[in-house]
Parts: C-alpha cells; sequence; structure tokens
C-alpha cells in the first residue's frame, strides 16, 4: 500500500494530548494574525460528561477554502456553532480578524462578516427566495423606521442599491425564474442554493458552508462546488466547509482539517490527508 | 326585493352589522396572538391576561390623573403610561423568559407562556387592584340610525361600536404596511420561520422578541380601552382571549387579515345563527357556534383561510 510510506507528519496522538500542536501552519500568535483570518485555540466544547470538541486548535487563513471532514459525530457542526457563536465553547479562545474572544453571539459574529448555512436547510420558508436573500441585508440598511415605511430620499435609494446587490446573486447563482416563488415549494437542490444567496447577500469575509451538497444528484452537486469555487474565486471569500462527499472535498479545498471524536487527527492539505494513516482509519475504522 | 317585507331586509342588515362590529372587538384581540405567533412561532397564552393588564393600568391611571387635570390631557397621559407597562412588561418577557428559551421547541415556548399569564393577572391585580371598574375614555356611547331614507326606521347602530370598528382598521393597516414594507418587519418574519438562521444573518433574536412583544402589548391596550368601555375592566377580560381562538382557527394563525376576516365572519356568523337558527333549537346558540365553526375548520381546512399550509418533510 502507498499510504503506508507517507510521511507521518500530520499525525497527532489520538489521545488528544493537551499540547497536541497543529503541524504544517504557525500558531504562535504573534505571527499568526498576518495570515490568519480565523484561529482557533485549544477549542474544547462540552455538553454534560459528553466532550464534542477537545482542545481543537486550527487556522483560516484569508481567501483559501477550508474543508472539516471527520466521521458522523467527529464534532464538526459543533466547530462551526461555536465560530458563529450559536455555542459558547467549554474553553479555548476564537480569534478573528486579530479579535480574541471566548465565545461571541450569532449577531454579533454576523456583524463581524461570518455567514453560514445549515446542515437542514434553514429558509424562512414562507417567504420568496427574493425576500429570503434580502434578508441577508438586513444588518446593511442604514435608514431609519420612519424612513423606510415612507420610501423616502436616502432610503429609497438605498432600497433600490441593496436589491440590486441582491438581484446580482440571484443572477449568479442562476436562479432568476424562481425569485417571486416561496422557497418552502422548491426542490431541496435549489433551496441549497438560496440559502447560499442569503449568506452571499451578507457579503461575508468567512463564510461557513454545513454539507452544502448533502442530499444532492451528481448534477447538483457540480453546480453547487462551481458556485463555491465562483464565490471564492470572484468574492475572494474565505470559505469553510463541512462536506462527506470525499471526492468533492479534495477537489474543492485547498487545506483539510480532520476532526474524529471530538479531537483534531489530521490537518494539511488534500494529497497530505489522502495519504494519512490516521485518517483512513477513522473513517475506515481500522485498527484503533 | 319583490315578495320580500322590507322591514325583514333591514332587520336582517342590523342583525349583519352589529354583528360584524361585535366581531371587530375579537379582531382585536385575535391580532395579538398573530403578531406574536407570526414573530416568534409561539402561540402567546398570556395575551388575554395582557389585555386584562393593559386595561387596568389604563383605568387606574386615567381615574387618578382625571382627579388633577383636565380629561385632554389626563388621557393621552393614562394611555402612555399604559404603553410603558406594557414595554415594561415585554421586555421583563424578553430578558428574563424568553432569552432562556432561544432554539426551544414551540411547545416549551407555550408552556413559559401559560406561566406569564398567571404571572401577569396575578401581578396585575395585586398592583392595580381586582374590582371592576368603569372606563370612560369620552368615546360616544349612543345609538345612530343609519339609512333611513333606504328601510323605514333605519338600522340601529352602537357608536362605540362604530368607533372601534375605525381604530381596527387603522391599527391593521398600520400593522400590514410595519410587517411588509420595514426592515423590522422583514426580520420578525424571518425569526417566525427560523430562529437559528435569522440570528445567522445577524438579526438580534431578544431584539426582535421585545419589539414584537411591545406592539402585542400597545395592540392588547387598544382592545382593553373598547371592551373595557364596553363592559368595564374587570377579570373577566382574559376570557376574552378565548373568543379570539375561534377566530384565529378560522382565519389562520399567521395572518393579520385573517384575524380580521375571521373576527367579522365570527361576529356576523353567531350573531345570525343566534336570531334565524337558535329560536328552531332553543337558542343560546351564541355562545357556542364560534366553537363550532373552528372545530369545523379545523377538520376541512387545518391552515385556516389564509393560514400558511405548512407540509413538513419526514
Amino acid at each position: 500500500m502507498t499510504v503506508m510510506s507517507a510521511p507521518m507528519t500530520f499525525a497527532v496522538p489520538s489521545l488528544c494530548s493537551p499540547h497536541a500542536v497543529s503541524s504544517g501552519t504557525p500558531t504562535d500568535h504573534a505571527g499568526a494574525a498576518a495570515c490568519c483570518l480565523l484561529e482557533i485555540d485549544r477549542v474544547s466544547l462540552r455538553f454534560g460528561g459528553i466532550k464534542a470538541l477537545n482542545d481543537v486548535s486550527f487556522d483560516i487563513r484569508s481567501g483559501e477554502i477550508r474543508a472539516i471532514i471527520g466521521p458522523n459525530g467527529a464534532g464538526k457542526t459543533s466547530m462551526l456553532n461555536c465560530i458563529n457563536g450559536f455555542y459558547r465553547p467549554s474553553s479555548g479562545h476564537i480569534v478573528f480578524e486579530g479579535v480574541r474572544r471566548t465565545h461571541t453571539r450569532p449577531s454579533i459574529a454576523a456583524r463581524g462578516g461570518i455567514a453560514r448555512t445549515f446542515q437542514n436547510v434553514a429558509l424562512f420558508k414562507g417567504m420568496t427566495v427574493l425576500d429570503n436573500i434580502m434578508t441577508g441585508r438586513a444588518l446593511k440598511i442604514r435608514s431609519g423606521i420612519l424612513k423606510q415605511l415612507i420610501r423616502f430620499g436616502p432610503a429609497l435609494s438605498e432600497e433600490i442599491e441593496h436589491r440590486r446587490k441582491v438581484e446580482e446573486i440571484i443572477e449568479f447563482l442562476e436562479i432568476q425564474a424562481i425569485r417571486k416563488t416561496p422557497v418552502g415549494k422548491l426542490p431541496y437542490g435549489l433551496q441549497k442554493r438560496v440559502e447560499l444567496g442569503r449568506a452571499l447577500a451578507m457579503e461575508p469575509r468567512l463564510l461557513l458552508l454545513d454539507e452544502p451538497m448533502a442530499g444532492m444528484n451528481l448534477e447538483e452537486k457540480e453546480d453547487m462546488s462551481r458556485f463555491i469555487v465562483e464565490v471564492n474565486r470572484t468574492y475572494r471569500t474565505t470559505i469553510t466547509l463541512i462536506e462527506h462527499d470525499i471526492g468533492v472535498v479534495m477537489n474543492l479545498s485547498d487545506r483539510i482539517v480532520v476532526l474524529d471524536h471530538g479531537c483534531k487527527i489530521a490537518d494539511g492539505t488534500p494529497a497530505e490527508i489522502k495519504s494519512n494513516q490516521q485518517v483512513i482509519e477513522a473513517y475506515l475504522g481500522v485498527g484503533g | 326585493m319583490l315578495g320580500i317585507d322590507p322591514t325583514k331586509i333591514a332587520f336582517f342588515a342590523e342583525v349583519l352589522v352589529s354583528g360584524l362590529l361585535s366581531g371587530v372587538l375579537y379582531a382585536l384581540v385575535a391580532l395579538g396572538f398573530v403578531l406574536i405567533f407570526k414573530a416568534s412561532g409561539v402561540f402567546n397564552f398570556a395575551q388575554g391576561a395582557m389585555v386584562l393588564v393593559a386595561g387596568l393600568a389604563l383605568v387606574r391611571a386615567f381615574g387618578w390623573l382625571e382627579a388633577s387635570m383636565p380629561f385632554w390631557l389626563a388621557l393621552p397621559l393614562a394611555i402612555i403610561f399604559a404603553g410603558a407597562v406594557m414595554t415594561g412588561i415585554a421586555w421583563a418577557v424578553e430578558r428574563f423568559v424568553l432569552r432562556k428559551l432561544v432554539n426551544q421547541t414551540a411547545l416549551t415556548l407555550f408552556m413559559a407562556t401559560i406561566g406569564i399569564s398567571f404571572v401577569l393577572e396575578g401581578l396585575g391585580q395585586q398592583i392595580f387592584g381586582a374590582q371592576v371598574y368603569k372606563l370612560d375614555l369620552g368615546l360616544p356611547r349612543d345609538n345612530l340610525f343609519a339609512l333611513e331614507s333606504l328601510f323605514d326606521g333605519g338600522i340601529l347602530l352602537n357608536k362605540l361600536d362604530l368607533w372601534s370598528a375605525v381604530l381596527a382598521a387603522v391599527l391593521v393597516a398600520a400593522l400590514v404596511i410595519f410587517f411588509q414594507k420595514t426592515r423590522m418587519g422583514r426580520a420578525l418574519r424571518a425569526v417566525a420561520d427560523d430562529h437559528s438562521a435569522a440570528q445567522s444573518v445577524g438579526i438580534p433574536l431578544t431584539r426582535v422578541w421585545f419589539v414584537v412583544w411591545t406592539v402585542a402589548g400597545l395592540v392588547a391596550i387598544a382592545a382593553a380601552s373598547i371592551w373595557g368601555s364596553k363592559v368595564g375592566v374587570q377579570f373577566s377580560l382574559v376570557f376574552v382571549s378565548l373568543k379570539a381562538l375561534p377566530v384565529i382557527i378560522l382565519g389562520g394563525l399567521t395572518s393579520i387579515p385573517g384575524a380580521i376576516v375571521g373576527g367579522l365572519l365570527i361576529g356576523a356568523g353567531e350573531k345570525l345563527a343566534e336570531v334565524y337558527l337558535g329560536p328552531s333549537v332553543g337558542g343560546g346558540i351564541e355562545q357556542w357556534f364560534a366553537y363550532v365553526v373552528a372545530l369545523v375548520v379545523l377538520l376541512v381546512r387545518p391552515q385556516g383561510l389564509f393560514g400558511d399550509r405548512i407540509i413538513e418533510r419526514i
């Protein structure tokens, strides 16, 4: 087996010792700030006796596509929930754009430029596609409530500006035909696309995608991959995604972090991950 | 109109109109339910208690202020006071109850509102007194006769009912515009659909809840001032909310226009049923007619006339 000869530099003891260092990337705090958009610093998350995350550290560099993979229950979604403030880490820090926090709140994370999509589509089902994406602009609307009501002067031009931006996203995602359709009536694949659109409308600096291709057929997956790459290239948006389709992950991402049972077991480029013995064991359940 | 006695038509019209006008009052209470349900997905059991507290705050402040200042000054001040009380309640509910229950199931939140209703009923009567208070806001109460040229003797109408209809119309128009045309309105609808998703686009859940409970509190003041003028401010205002249940089932739990149309249909329906069907079954239909309508609606069209049809994928 070729994998056996691979260098083991990315293997970290499976006991998750507290000082497990993520190799390959600089994690000393003085120098890291320049290149890192986000740094996870020894984050742990406990629910009662269960350790969902155990001393996990990694970083996300500006402009990259970073994947988080791992078997079911590895703590991937918990990680995203910590980053955007749904969960509060039991210990550890999250450094976003140089600001160090133990925890954050979703609305503050959103204001800071972190957008996300959800594993099970979380759209506003009663609203149209257009209105759904428009909610992504919620933080950007500046004029007061009275001015919005009478649609006067700056409020009107502001509304037009936001609409223009939203139409741009609709065009980008190729969903012009359904812009007035209530999202509850759309097929699953399109709903996922609308959800991406809503996140894009926030013009995020960090986009978190939780299984953007789950439940999709091949064609839909290809479309979604194309959009993700294009978002990354044209808007220079940093993307962190969770995905189970290993083929897709290997093709899309610049770097991959692998979690298993709440611990980080590997971190590196797709090629490095592919040949990592511990990753293979975690996925195939070999040995222990 | 050949062959039909014009006085019978006039009588029918009178029953219909008085039913529609009392339906407006049901709609006012139903509106409070719909608002909170739309914006948080919570069926707010405490709406009746909020009407009671709003009425008590209004009538006590008004009575106290009127003793020392002219009517035209005392009334707005009393309304402002009641508004402040309802805003305080909204703040407390958000701060001490809802904030702890983010992302909990609708049933949990519903149970919490039952608790809120007991606290409000108790505290409200503790602070403002538990007697029956007469509320006179200077609205005309006399009757007038409309369409006298068309019918002999005209149609008997109550001016108080007419005023409440006007008030309800203004409220509804304002609310619809608020929901459809403003950022906060969009945020409210977003929160109703999905808490986490709303948070992820930066909508502060806590502020949205505060706003919507405040708005529901203000609607409760409107309902309390009309109902209070009619029957006095007393504990039974809590049960007014029971009449709103069939209204929202008929109109749809998520629709503001539905609350209005539902209110009108129930109001008119129960009056007409009482007058025309009542005698043949021994009368007393008015008390339960609305609930039978609600039951039929639940069987035939569970989402109501205007409600969103929710299909859960499993």
